[in-house]
């Protein structure tokens, strides 16, 4: 069976993996990400919310970049089994 | 000056660069463990056999598509200043990250050495890198360095006196878009050769100019506007 997990990485909870699939996000925001590697295909981990849920950090290749909710929102992903 | 060139250090913050730099040149331009550090450009000079080295410490970024300050100072300097080598200094502990960078450097110029730097604290994390395998698949030579313990410099000054007298020869990979993309680049490309020559790398140019890029437009146009004045009063 499968199951559709398509979640944004806002929605993400804390030790989640999520495979990233898409970016809606569009301009220098965009390429930023892109840059720091939030790129289609990548692992990203949810590490900690803040205290209000906003920002949240994220492990995405070896480095720690937290993400406001109006960019985390945008970025959408499959949950990844931990093994 | 005969037989003097200029070499520009770019890399991501926070790999070494200015550590190197200082190394190199025996000055001491301010290094520190935070991003950012470098935010004019460093020079200073060093002689390798019979050469002198002018070696120019751009600021770190993560990319060179001018979304900041330092983006735009890193990327004037390695596309309208040209120096005879950009060396890309990556580190070894977080190689995906830095690829990035060295990808786009070798889409804007010709003449690039990647220097994997931190490679005794890779080894120390069991990363083990094939210098030879990424050399033959970047298209440029590629050189194991340690700035802070000064290992791979005779190797790193070597190859960068071998690129400069022409012994070797880079031929930078160039990244394939997708269809359309690249239908787009055939379209404009020759247009942008016969504006600008060989001096800039034309496929660049047409990337930047399918991506929208106004900033570098800009500095274009600002740059055409100088020559023209300074033909003028000449």
């Amino acid at each position: 069976m499968v199951k559709s997990n398509k979640i944004s990485l806002f929605q993400g909870k804390k030790g989640n993996l999520i495979k990233i699939s898409s970016i809606s996000l569009e301009g220098v925001m965009r390429r930023r990400l892109l840059d720091l590697g939030f790129v289609p295909g990548a692992i990203v981990e949810v590490i900690k919310k803040s205290p209000l849920g906003d920002p949240i950090a994220f492990r995405v290749s070896q480095t720690t970049i937290a993400l406001r909710k109006e960019e985390s929102m945008k970025i959408e992903g499959e949950l990844v089994n931990h093994d | 000056m005969i037989n003097s060139y200029r070499i520009a250090l770019a890399g991501n913050p926070n790999t070494g660069k200015s550590t190197l730099f200082n190394a190199l040149t025996g000055l001491r331009q301010h290094t520190g463990n935070w991003a950012g550090k470098t935010v004019s450009l460093a020079e200073g000079t060093v002689k390798h056999k019979d050469k002198t080295y002018q070696i120019i410490d751009l600021p770190g970024t993560y990319s060179l598509f001018s979304n900041s300050v330092d983006e735009e100072v890193a990327r004037n300097y390695i596309v309208f200043e040209k120096p005879d080598v950009t060396l890309v200094v990556l580190d070894a502990t977080s190689l995906e990250r830095n690829l990035n960078l060295a990808l786009q450097v070798l889409e804007m110029t010709r003449n690039v050495i990647v220097c994997i730097n931190l490679i005794d604290e890779a080894e120390k994390k069991g990363i083990n890198i094939n210098e030879r395998i990424l050399t033959r698949k970047l298209g440029v030579p590629v050189v194991k360095i340690s700035a802070r313990n000064k290992i791979g410099f005779p190797m790193l000054l070597d190859t960068i006196d071998r690129l400069v007298s022409g012994t070797i020869e880079c031929n930078p990979v160039q990244t394939t878009y997708s269809e359309e993309i690249e239908e787009k680049i055939t379209t404009i490309e020759s247009k942008i050769r016969s504006l600008v020559g060989n001096s800039i790398s034309s496929r660049w140019l047409a990337l930047r100019l399918l991506d929208g890029d106004e900033a570098l437009l800009n500095e274009f146009n600002r740059r055409l506007v100088l020559n023209d004045q300074v033909r003028r009063e000449a």
